[in-house]
């Protein structure tokens, strides 16, 4: 049934009791044409363009625990794709294009709002690294704005711009913003169900079967399964499932942080992300202020950081927001982030024959979620990787053609 | 009596003190020991705030921190708090609170509209509409948000201080209840050191309000007994006001003490809270329980309260909240509650849902004369603001139908008790397993992690002399656990309560007069509104997972996070899908325990203390002087020198002219310094940096670069051999630890064998750096050892006396200029500063920012890593393979060239830029292009890293990386400014003045 305000007035007279299942368990068949390791927003989305674009049936995809719950349901939901470097710049805002029509796409409202993000800037040292990515990201097609001191007090109230570390200008994309995280993994499932796919969910992969260099099927808890190709997009454990199939990859694995307050009547109307002080926040629509703290500095497969981290993220954001100061957290909690040296993500091939991964977004993968599934697709469907894909291919650790965001101090959130 | 609720005597309040406050503006009293809720209910207030979603009238529902719906803005302007609890604020002196949520008054509220509308606002109604048209969502979400959220955060700064304390000892017990007390004074007398917090303000807990004994005493006795003791007790610390907030690895427990916001003036020298981190070899949690409501028709009114509540505000605070009461029940222990109210006066019917009661509870309601309904149900409720009646109605034997006709009875204060939750969410912090215990119908401990206990009814343990028992055995197996060997002799002999809670079966819903997905209103989370029919819908949906359910329906996600509301919504999802409760699960429980204020999270870490500035020797002379500052990394670094009038501009120009023309002087103590000793120093610097070091002279000095992994530059600075095993480098200021840390990396993971210690010297050494053609005359007139140019040439080092004050000269350039760069003692630092400026006035000695030093090495060509360089560029692509050695077996970054992309012609490589008009200073930052053309996108060639007015060659030059750069001098490139301009450039070398160093080398 559709979603709509008639269906949601129509089915008022009837107590809602009509609505059908978002999405369903079905068994797990013997056999698929293609498996999605992962039920995050990336796998689902992936599995979601597979169906829709690429018109494949036949495809399933498994999850360890319950759809949207790794990094999907645990990040901050910022969402931008005002990048440095072109690789990057075109991967996330090929994301924001579709995030802008996303809701109608799905029939599943995700609630992307682009209320704007400002990068700040508290140094000469920033002024230059915003003006440059703004430059960059103008010449490349996508919104930016230089602003002024001036600009940024008048645009976020209550904001201290005189702090430790004055404010001296920002970098605005106004066509960033938020969305409702966990909807974009329920109306990716929701609407690749409807085009045929297998939900299964508390289905942990255990075991990658080859053979002669080819991936043949799966083991999972839930028996084995044949495939004839396999994506693995799961995030957090990356490394483990490559380990399954006998390739390492470069990353490293670390709890990082958020928190939220309690609900307040709205404060704070965009996205503020600092390098300098160290912070970023925003506002949900329910009123809860969201905040990223940082990963922990020890590796983990724990979703839960150290306390510290949360610690020092108070500070900064008291620091920038005064008025914040009493208000209280309401609740903390932790995800696994994958991260490559050059903190932009693997997409592509494998050295296993029709074992295709998605990985390694460290701690910005929310936000290039229908992107990064549409590249996906595309790349297993055709079994190439897409034009927008082909610089994240695992080859570039070998040939050094890194697509280093974190060494152009536009560190990714 | 002041107050129409209060009785005439019992409670701890203080009847003595008068305290005046003001709710929704209007003046009312209570009493010392009042909590907010108590007061008002004493003033007969039930109507205290409006729900999330529905904004539904709500009163108060609980006596403590599990409370959902009496929420309040308490204070006002910069000292007001949101969402603060009534039944946890401590009634003072002046206090004012107002209701939230609500507008334009708690008893009109436009909100309320929504209620009205409840039928098409089901849980998640907002994933289903809202998408026509895709522009618009965005002027519904203005809405949206306006109607969320509760209270108002403040509208200026915090003026409170918060402290935080560390603390370490043998036992941290959480809960001051009866049991909590056993266990602490029972550890306490076994010789071990005890942390005892307790989040009310009176020790006692539950038990405070109840008639039960303990050694034949009234509870109240024993506790007063107890707490006395352990008072006295050195090795004992007691917090009252004090909630356990997180429980992290390896008992490290998180706490939150208030320390004044209870008090009439919160501005006093004392902080307003203070945070506590514990780190304790032995945790007992006795945070004991919440009563759990029940889910019926109509069960959020104003007036609807949990049964040990009532009692708690009847004992504890001598306000009866009602006269006509009813109790809707479930369980045995709620008729002790009746039987309390009812010795204060008030009128009670009992509803029991359970088909049967025992004889003695039977007996009981006889000699009580309470009138019961014995397996009847509450199936409604009535009034608008406040409950008046309630109707009634028997159910059936399998309680799926009703039999009889309802009865509706007026009732102004309706009660319930669906039995006991223990408190586990601490204990879950911890990762302690939980299991669902079928016979009080909710979850208990189950597997402990190392070194803790669950004692009382925290771990399900509801028999008071058993679990005294067992909370002294949990105190004394601690106290041993932590080497604190004395016997302590067992001194509980005997305790009991009236009526024990045994057991009580979790009813996932109480059939109404309307079916419960039928706009019957059977709320299960009162905050936000989630009823049980938006539990039904989840189901339905397949949102069937525990997570999805509380993320759907936002059930449990409130400010309570599910305190009264988890259980019951587990019980109703357990009912639909069919399957025990146990697998069914539970959600994660997440810290804090309790909200948590971010102020006190962040301590002193604010204001001047946020990040520490570092100041060098000669800052108070930079002030003096009118320096303008630049943050640099945490230095505050002179970034130009204006004159009375001088623009920016100006200045710097000014200053670079001076300092080409006679003498300039920075201050260049904020370089990155490191002392490097061992005998594999030198062994250690080959692998560091690109270029070779082994043949290094002693008093020599060579630059050199750093680069990552990926063989791209990431520092760059001066070494010198200052003795055979030992070297003094220089890194760039804001690098500066990033190199300590790369440096110690490698010495500590990777190359174990070697024998090199590292020391940061940044702040031990003044730098003085001056240049100029004259720059050699000022130094000789301050020192009597030979600095010719024969004695001390380019880039060699020599320790000479200066101003009488031992010193190392390099003599090193980064301006092009003759230049020496003066180290002293950081305690000498001013005053040799004061005796160069002193010395330099007969040269026209010019202080110069750092603009002035980018500028002049700008006009050198040398390079700023971090500006021109970004983590991309390999020492070839900044016109320096001269710096990496060929020779040398390793070193770090080596590897990498030899990568196919690293490798390859035609990367980005450094150039200079003339500006063909000669006028105009492009941005830092802006791209050069291969094509310009009306409208983005176009494709980028290049940027601009560096990019001034030359003051010394009389026009502007830039520095950019360019697409095979190397091999494009002379190329006309074209730079497209923001503004539509289009700026267009020569490519040129990037050194653009002195090319042959004859200024610095001389």
């Amino acid at each position: 049934m559709k979603y709509s305000l008639l269906n949601l007035v129509r089915n008022a007279f009837s107590y809602h009791e009509n609505w059908q299942e978002a999405w369903t368990n079905p068994g797990l068949k013997k056999e698929y044409d293609i498996i999605i390791v992962g039920g995050g927003g990336h796998g689902l989305g992936t599995a979601y363009y597979l169906a829709k674009q690429f018109g494949l049936k036949n495809i399933a995809v498994l999850e360890k625990g319950w759809i949207g719950g790794g990094n999907t349901g645990r990040n901050t939901t910022i969402i931008r794709s005002n990048y440095l470097w072109d690789e990057s710049a075109a991967l996330y805002n090929h994301a924001v294009n579709l995030w802008e029509g996303l809701s109608s796409e799905l029939n599943y409202n995700v609630m992307f709002s682009q209320r704007g993000l400002f990068h700040l800037a508290h140094t000469v040292h920033d002024m230059q690294e915003i003006t440059r990515r703004g430059y960059s990201n103008h010449l490349n097609g996508i919104d930016a704005e230089i602003l002024n001191k001036e600009d940024v007090l008048k645009k976020i109230p209550f904001i201290n711009g005189d702090g430790r570390y004055p404010i001296m200008g920002a970098l605005l994309q106004r066509r960033g913003g938020t969305a409702r995280h966990d909807a974009v993994a329920w109306g990716y499932a929701r609407a690749a169900e409807n085009l045929g796919v297998d939900i299964i969910q508390n289905c942990e992969v255990t075991g990658i079967n080859i053979t002669k260099g080819i991936v043949t099927g799966l083991e999972t808890t839930r028996g084995s399964v044949k495939a004839k190709k396999v994506g693995l997009v799961p995030a957090g454990h990356s490394s483990v499932l490559a380990n399954m199939a006998g390739f390492q990859l470069p990353i490293n694995s670390v709890p990082l942080q958020a928190l939220v307050s309690e609900p307040i009547k709205p404060v704070l109307d965009c996205v503020i992300m600092s390098n300098a002080v160290h912070v970023y926040v925003s506002q949900s629509d329910k009123g809860e202020l969201v905040v990223g703290a940082g990963s922990d500095a020890y590796n983990s497969y724990s979703q839960r950081g150290s306390f510290d981290m949360i610690e020092h993220i108070m500070g900064p954001l008291v620091e920038l927001f005064p008025i914040f100061s009493r208000l209280k957290m309401l609740r903390q909690w932790g995800g696994i982030v994958d991260v490559t040296p050059d903190r932009s993500p693997i997409i592509g091939k494998t050295p296993i024959e029709n074992l295709f991964i998605n990985c390694g977004w460290g701690t910005g993968g929310f936000k290039a979620t229908p992107g990064s599934a549409h590249v996906f697709a595309e790349t297993v469907a055709t079994g190439e990787p897409s034009k927008i894909a082909a610089p994240f291919s695992i080859d570039r650790h070998y040939s050094g053609a890194l697509v280093d965001e974190a060494a152009a101090a536009a560190v990714a959130h | 009596m002041i107050n129409r609720n209060r009785l005439f005597s019992g409670g701890l309040i203080d009847r003595n003190i008068l305290i005046k406050f003001k709710f929704n503006g209007k003046p009312l009293q209570g009493y010392q020991g009042d909590t907010l809720a108590s007061a008002l209910l004493a003033n007969d207030i039930h109507l205290v705030g409006r729900s999330f979603k529905y904004h539904r009238p709500r009163g108060i529902l609980t006596s403590g921190s599990e409370e959902p719906n009496a929420l309040v803005q308490l204070g006002k302007g910069a000292e007001t708090e949101p969402n603060a609890r009534a039944t946890e604020i401590e009634l003072y002196d002046g206090l004012e609170a107002s209701s939230q949520n609500c507008w334009p008054s708690v008893n009109h509220d436009i909100g309320a509209l929504n209620n009205l509308f409840s039928r098409i606002l089901p849980a998640g109604f907002y994933y289903k509409t809202f998408m026509w048209p895709p522009s618009m969502w965005m002027f519904y979400e203005y809405f949206i948000r306006r109607a969320a959220g509760l209270g108002e955060a403040p509208k200026e700064k915090n003026p409170s201080r918060y402290e935080q304390k560390f603390f370490y000892c043998d036992v941290t017990v959480v809960g001051a209840g009866v049991n909590g007390l056993t266990a602490a004074l029972t550890a306490a007398r076994a010789g071990a050191s005890v942390l005892l917090v307790d989040e009310k303000p009176e020790l006692g807990g539950y038990l405070l309000n109840a008639k039960s004994r303990i050694n034949n005493l009234d509870t109240k006795k024993w506790i007063k007994d107890t707490v006395k003791e352990l008072m006295a007790l050195e090795n004992v610390t007691v917090l009252n006001r004090t909630a356990a907030t997180g429980y992290y690895d390896y008992n490290y427990v998180t706490a939150l003490q208030k320390i004044t916001n209870h008090l009439p003036n919160s501005l006093s020298k004392q902080p307003r809270e203070r945070f506590w981190r514990i780190r304790s070899k032995e945790v007992i949690l006795a945070q004991g329980a919440f009563e759990r409501p029940l889910v019926f028709s109509g069960n959020d009114r104003p007036g609807i309260m949990m049964a040990s509540s009532a009692q708690t505000y009847v004992n504890q605070y001598g306000v009866l909240p009602g006269n006509a009461v009813t109790l809707f029940t479930n369980n045995d222990h709620a008729y002790s509650v009746a039987v309390d109210l009812i010795s204060k006066g008030a009128k009670v019917i009992i509803v029991d849902i359970r088909s049967n009661i025992s004889e003695k509870i039977r007996k009981l309601c006889e000699q009580n004369k309470i009138e019961t309904y014995i397996s009847h149900a509450v199936i409604k409720t009535d009034g608008s603001k406040k409950i008046s009646s309630i109707t009634v109605q028997e159910l059936s034997e399998d309680k799926q139908s009703f039999v009889g006709e309802a009865v509706t009875i007026g009732t102004d204060l309706l009660l319930m008790s669906g039995g006991w939750n223990p408190a586990v969410q601490l204990f879950s912090q911890s990762r302690g397993k939980l299991k669902y215990d079928d016979q009080i119908s909710s979850f208990i401990p189950d597997v402990l992690v190392d070194n803790q206990a669950v004692i009382g009814s925290n771990n399900g343990d509801f028999n008071l002399k058993q679990s005294l028992m067992s909370s002294y055995e949990a105190g004394l197996g601690a106290a041993h656990r932590t080497g604190n060997k004395q016997e302590v002799e067992n001194f509980i002999n005997d305790a009991n309560e009236p009526i024990e809670f045994i057991t009580a079966e979790v009813v996932p819903y109480v059939l109404g007069s309307k079916p419960v997905t039928h706009g019957s209103k059977h709320f299960i989370d009162f905050q936000n509104d989630v009823t049980a029919a938006d539990i039904f819908l989840a189901q339905r949906e397949g949102y069937v997972s525990v997570e999805h359910t509380k993320r759907y329906t936002t059930t449990g996600m409130a400010t309570d996070q599910g305190k009264t509301s988890n259980v019951n919504a587990l019980a109703l999802m357990s009912h639909i899908q069919q399957k025990p409760v146990g697998d069914v699960g539970h959600t994660t429980f997440r810290p804090p325990y309790v909200p948590q204020t971010f102020g006190a999270i962040a301590g002193r870490n604010v204001d001047q203390y946020f990040d520490p500035q570092r100041l060098t020797a000669i800052h108070e002379w930079h002030i003096d002087n009118g320096a303008v500052f630049e943050d640099v990394g945490q230095w505050k670094r002179p970034y130009f020198y204006p004159k009375k009038v001088e623009t920016m501009t100006e200045a710097v120009n000014r200053e670079c002219i001076a300092a080409r023309a006679s003498v300039g002087i920075l201050d260049a103590s904020t370089l990155g310094k490191i002392d490097i000793q061992g005998p594999d120093a030198a062994k250690f610097l080959n692998l560091i940096y690109t270029n070779a070091w082994s043949k290094l002279e002693i008093g020599a000095c060579r630059y050199g670069l750093m680069c990552n992994e990926h063989g791209m530059v990431f520092d760059d600075g001066v070494t010198t051999r200052l003795g055979e095993n030992h070297y003094h480098m220089t890194t760039t200021t804001g690098g500066a630890a990033r190199v300590m840390s790369w440096l110690e990396e490698f010495l500590q993971t990777e190359w174990l064998d070697m024998k090199v210690y590292c020391t940061s010297v940044t702040e031990q050494w003044t730098v003085l750096s001056i240049c100029g053609p004259n720059s050699r005359k000022l130094l000789a007139s301050l020192t009597e050892d030979d600095i010719s140019n024969e004695e001390l040439p380019y880039m060699r080092m020599k320790e000479a006396k200066v101003c009488g004050v031992d010193a190392r000269i390099f003599r090193i350039s980064f301006t092009g200029e003759l230049s020496f760069e003066i180290n002293v003692s950081a305690r000498y630092g001013r005053y040799v500063w004061d005796k160069v400026i002193e010395a330099g006035k007969k040269f026209n000695i010019t202080p110069y920012g750092t603009e002035t030093m980018h500028v002049l090495r700008a006009e050198k060509g040398f390079i700023i890593v971090g500006q021109d360089t970004d983590g991309s560029a390999t020492p070839s692509d900044l016109n320096m393979d001269w710096i990496v050695s060929k020779k040398k077996e390793d070193f770090l970054g080596k590897r990498s060239f030899l990568r196919p992309d690293t490798a390859k012609n035609g990367r980005k490589q450094l150039v200079g830029l003339l500006i063909n008009d000669k006028k105009t200073v492009v941005p830092e930052g802006s791209h050069i292009v291969e094509e310009v053309s009306k409208q983005p996108p176009m494709k980028m060639e290049g940027h601009i890293t560096s990019s001034y007015f030359s003051p010394t060659l009389g026009h502007p030059i830039a520095m950019a990386m360019l697409k095979n750069g190397k091999a494009r001098n002379g190329d006309l490139v074209k730079i497209p400014l923001m503004n539509g301009k289009v700026v267009e450039a020569t490519v040129t070398e990037n050194v653009f003045y002195d090319k042959a160093g004859a200024r610095q080398n001389d």
